[in-house]
């Protein structure tokens, strides 16, 4: 296998569900670099570095890295701007009296 | 553990602990296919279009973890939910060569699931749905076959599945029967490399022909999920896109060949 080809979010999932106590994979983020908004499912993962490098499919810049060692994990999110994460309904805090 | 946490946290495992699944039953799908049936005691049960995460550990430590869809709903057995994966044999691949010709009855294999809250087809949904499947990207689409079936939903399903030859179709006899008996579902074959006998046209890669012809009308506001190789799926959704589809509507799904 010689193409750089790449997977896509979908398979952060796993990854990503043992620092996260939320599924992620429906969660938007921004790409700080074009500034395109997409859920994390949409990303291009490659698999072929030291861990996993997510990119922003427009722009293709790193949104993510995620290296998972035998005994810790280091997550880079230095590409990503915010993550905007769906959550059940509950009362907001500080919420109205 | 104080108490409000106590009373807030569910006793169901989390979806990102593994645990041991045994292989209890294995169904050959197609010369390069096959589906593995894993007994998984703890299951949570999942949504059709959800993966699992599958990890194998060598003698001498070596782990080696991969993504497989799961294709249909959860069934009980007599220790436990069994759920089912099929496996398409990658050249040189790491994980399916040994899940094909040496994984064996009873034998244990790592299991982190269920997974992914994108690529899922939620049975309360009524707007029609188009499958677009490339190889064994058919897989969780099958899964949302099944389960439509499984829970009695009206919606109006059509799969269109790109194979490279009739030999390749996974699952082939049981779409047959399905377009006959569960009512409301189309199933149209795109023939990249060899066509059956008697199929009108010459085989070629899925165009906008394809979509167009067996795809619902973007004006149907139809639910779309695409699902095979990483080139296949692009340029099906780029086609998708131009006909008018929001691309929020066209959920895809690319499968690497990390094997």
């Amino acid at each position: 296998m010689t193409e750089m080809s790449y997977l896509d979010g979908n398979m952060l999932d796993g990854p990503m569900r043992e620092l996260f106590t939320v599924d992620l994979s429906s969660a938007m983020g921004r790409c700080e670099n074009c500034g395109t908004t997409g859920s994390m499912a949409s990303l291009h993962v490659y698999s072929h570095a030291p861990g996993l490098v997510a990119r922003c499919p427009s722009c293709e810049e790193v949104m993510v890295r995620l290296v998972r060692g035998p005994d810790r994990a280091w997550l880079d999110m230095r590409g990503t701007t915010f993550l905007q994460v769906p959550m059940p309904m509950e009362q907001t805090f500080p919420g109205p009296l | 553990m104080t108490e409000r946490a106590a009373a807030t946290s569910t006793q169901r495992r989390t979806p990102n602990r593994w645990q041991v699944g045994r292989l209890v039953e294995r169904r050959v799908e197609t010369p390069t296919a096959q589906t593995l049936v894993l007994e998984v005691p703890d299951w949570p049960g999942h949504l059709p279009g959800q993966h699992v995460d599958l990890r194998l550990t060598a003698p001498d430590g070596y782990q080696a973890a991969r993504s497989y869809s799961i294709a249909g709903p959860a069934v009980d057995g007599p220790g436990g939910p069994r759920i089912e994966v099929t496996v398409q044999r990658v050249h040189d691949g790491e994980v399916s060569p040994y899940l094909i010709d040496v994984f064996g009855a009873g034998d244990p294999v790592e299991v982190r699931g269920p997974l992914g809250g994108w690529f899922i087809w939620r049975p309360e949904e009524t707007a029609p749905v188009q499958l677009v499947a490339g190889g064994s990207g058919v897989v969780p689409l099958m899964a949302m076959i099944r389960a439509r079936r499984a829970v009695g939903s009206k919606a109006p399903f059509r799969l269109i599945y790109s194979v490279r030859t009739p030999g390749d179709v996974i699952y082939a006899d049981e779409l047959r029967r399905r377009v006959r008996d569960d009512f409301g579902l189309d199933v149209a074959y795109v023939y990249t490399r060899e066509a059956p006998e008697g199929w009108r046209g010459e085989p070629h890669r899925i165009g906008l022909a394809d979509v167009n012809t067996h795809g619902w009308p973007p004006d149907l506001e139809p639910l779309t999920y695409v699902c095979g190789p990483t080139a296949f799926v692009e340029t099906v959704a780029d086609l998708l896109v131009g006909l008018g589809h929001p691309s929020r509507r066209v959920k895809t799904e690319r499968f690497g060949p990390t094997g």
